[in-house]
């Protein structure tokens, strides 16, 4: 962990903060300078400072890590409870309705679409990459479904029900987004 | 063409003691609420910290009930959601110190979106048990210290950081797609179900779902316009929340709340207490909590939870909750209503306060509470069931009236401060029950004639969490 919390308001104090009455100019100079004054229609002014926060977690996949390091061999990984005949397309390690473990299995690289969205806003971390489709994918012979990237079509193409087929990156990020989903093969003429 | 899309059934007995919510087994004293206050909901209160809104909303309540003297007060129940947004772990124990509440008992409550109806459930349970005669629920949020993308940032750490935060970390993108389901479900499987063409049907019932959709958004931003506590009154008609920015499809930006500053309280305590206190208290007559998953893609595809008004032969070929319903909703409801003994919500409830942070998720709240049946959601909408009767909305509602929804505004017009949020809706059915809209509003507008019993309802992220609970006027 590096910079947890620094504190800028104190080092622009030479100068005269600047006095704004809108809330949005008040948060941009903060970014610029550190520190500024926010006025109300009352004249009531309220010093602002910038406070930023950085982490850099260590984070384990734990018992999850054979979902993640099989994206990276190009394999979609499940999850099975045997006792229950069901297999959760998003992998639990433990069944959820009877509580034993499950067993790992692996799903079709083909599946189709449950639901979808595109996303025209995100947050802050994803800005960049909108406007980006969501989908919740459906696999024969799972039970459950699984969240993804929809990738090569556009809002107006996509429908309920569209088949569809996992890709996976060359280069593994070891995060979700190293599989996605794209139309299936003559998929977008239907 | 395009082939319509089957799921894999389960076999249903594996959800055989999942799908039993808590019924009538519940002793304990009568708890009343006496007391409530709010700050006015606002992007941002640069001249109040945490503390301050939460002294306003606490002093507002407090002045309700002159004769409850601070040394009265047993003890707290405190709610705010996130401690990103606050950048000050163990917030709480400052307010408490601000409002003169040492040394007596409290505990924070974080539970999502769900935060504020939770600490109003554990004030409740506090008072209930014998531990306390007199506690304070009070909750805040503080949302205005981040910017909106980085906000939305943090609330998305409210879902899977493994599975679903990576994917674009979106709240606003999870209810779409559970909504897009539930188009698909409802919508196109039976409007529309007799145009085969799959893309064409679906078109059609999101076009159709949209304008629906609007209608919440223009009922509950119309409702605001006499809320002065409401953050955005908006005089919107239908075609303008369409028109409004695509956030994520279906979803325009005027069907989704906002991220708010500000605070609310409630007084509750014993039946002894509250007649020293108040000659009108509200009677907690019924409360309920219900969960689900996490992801909403472990979410089973199995059996409705039924209400005593309905059979299972009505949902033969729903697989549920999917995606598209909120099953802990259901739960929540089933056993708020056992609790307060309600056989008929519609019959038996004057109103309903719910967790409309997006206009599709107040529909789909229609169904989970038992307003109507599954798939009845938008028809509701469309006769005006939850619309207030007498209230120029610009669209003909031949049933407005029938079970108001929303009357403050709701989320989606009077902002959602999170850990505030639940509390807020406790205090807005506090006043409609005591008739008192028109004194704190200074209007009747918002005043649902003769209102007898009301039902509070808070929701966390994507239905992982849900409080319902039953308010009921006692004075004749």
């Amino acid at each position: 962990m590096k910079g947890a919390t620094v504190m800028k308001g104190s080092s622009t104090s030479k100068r005269p903060l600047k006095k704004s009455a809108k809330f949005t100019e008040v948060q941009e100079t903060l970014l610029k300078e550190g520190a500024a004054i926010y006025v109300d229609k009352k004249g009531v002014e309220s010093l602002y400072i910038d406070f930023p926060y950085h982490v850099n977690y260590v984070h384990s996949y734990a018992q999850d890590s054979p979902f993640f390091l099989g994206l990276a061999e190009g394999k979609l990984r499940g999850t099975r409870c045997e006792p229950c005949k069901y297999t959760w397309a998003t992998p639990r390690t433990h069944c959820q309705f009877c509580g034993e473990p499950t067993k790992w299995v692996e799903l079709p690289l083909q599946g189709k679409v449950h639901s979808w969205t595109t996303c025209h806003y995100g947050s802050e971390a994803f800005l960049k990459e909108t406007p980006y489709n969501l989908v919740i994918v459906e696999f024969e012979g799972a039970n459950s479904v699984l969240l993804s990237r929809l990738k090569a079509c556009t809002e107006e193409q996509i429908y309920v029900g569209m088949p569809i087929v996992a890709k996976f990156a060359s280069e593994p990020k070891y995060l979700i987004t190293d599989v996605w989903f794209e139309p299936a093969p003559g998929a977008l003429k239907g | 063409m395009p082939q319509a899309s089957s799921t894999v059934k389960p076999p249903r007995d594996v959800f055989s003691g999942t799908a039993t919510p808590a019924s009538t087994k519940r002793s304990g004293r009568r708890v009343y609420v006496v007391a409530g206050g709010v700050t006015k909901f606002a992007k941002a209160h640069p001249d109040m910290d945490f503390r301050l809104m939460c002294k306003k909303a606490f002093d507002q309540a407090r002045s309700e009930v002159p004769n409850l003297r601070l040394n009265d007060i047993d003890g707290s129940r405190i709610s705010y959601f996130s401690d990103h947004f606050s950048r000050q772990l163990k917030a709480s124990s400052m307010v408490l110190d601000y409002l003169g509440l040492n040394p007596r008992g409290s505990v924070r409550i974080e539970w999502g979106g769900a935060t504020g109806g939770e600490c109003f459930q554990a004030a409740w349970e506090a008072i209930a048990s014998g531990r306390m005669d007199t506690c304070l629920a009070i909750g805040y949020e503080t949302m205005s210290r981040v910017q909106t993308w980085k906000g939305n940032e943090f609330i998305a750490l409210a879902s899977d950081v493994n599975y679903d935060f990576p994917l674009g970390g979106f709240y606003s993108g999870y209810y779409a797609l559970m909504v897009v389901r539930h188009i698909y479900e409802y919508v196109r499987r039976t409007k529309f179900a007799n145009i085969k063409d799959e893309r064409e049907a679906q078109k059609k019932a999101f076009e159709y779902a949209g304008r629906v959709m609007a209608m919440v958004s223009v009922k509950n931003h119309r409702n605001a316009m006499f809320n002065p506590y409401a953050q955005y009154p908006k005089n919107l008609n239908v075609e303008d929340v369409l028109k409004s920015e695509m956030v994520s499809y279906p979803l325009p930006r005027e069907d989704i709340c906002t991220m708010s500053d500000g605070a609310a309280a409630t007084i509750l305590c014993s039946e002894e207490k509250a007649k020293e206190l108040t000659e009108d208290p509200i009677l907690v007559k019924g409360v309920g909590c219900g969960t689900d998953t996490m992801r909403l893609a472990d979410r089973p595809f199995g059996k409705v939870l039924l209400m005593p008004h309905e059979k299972a032969s009505d949902y033969a070929q729903l697989e549920y909750p999917g995606v598209h319903s909120f099953r802990a909703g259901r739960a929540a409801s089933i056993e708020a209503y056992n609790h307060a003994g309600i056989t008929n919500p519609n019959k038996d409830l004057s109103f309903v306060e719910l967790h409309d942070a997006y206009a599709s998720s107040e529909i789909q709240t229609y169904e989970d509470m038992g307003l109507c049946r599954y798939g009845e959601g938008y028809g509701f909408v469309e006769r005006g069931d939850p619309f207030l009767k007498g209230f120029d909305y610009g669209m003909k509602l031949p049933n407005a009236g029938a079970t108001p929804v929303n009357p403050s505004g709701g989320l989606i017009a009077c902002g959602h401060p999170v850990g505030a949020t639940g509390l807020m809706q406790a205090v807005m059915a506090f006043w409609q029950l005591q008739h008192k809209v028109g004194e704190r509003f200074g209007s009747e507008k918002l005043q649902v004639p003769n209102a007898k019993r009301g039902a509070i309802h808070s929701h966390a992220g994507t239905g992982s969490a849900v409080t319902v609970s039953i308010l009921e006027r006692v004075k004749p």
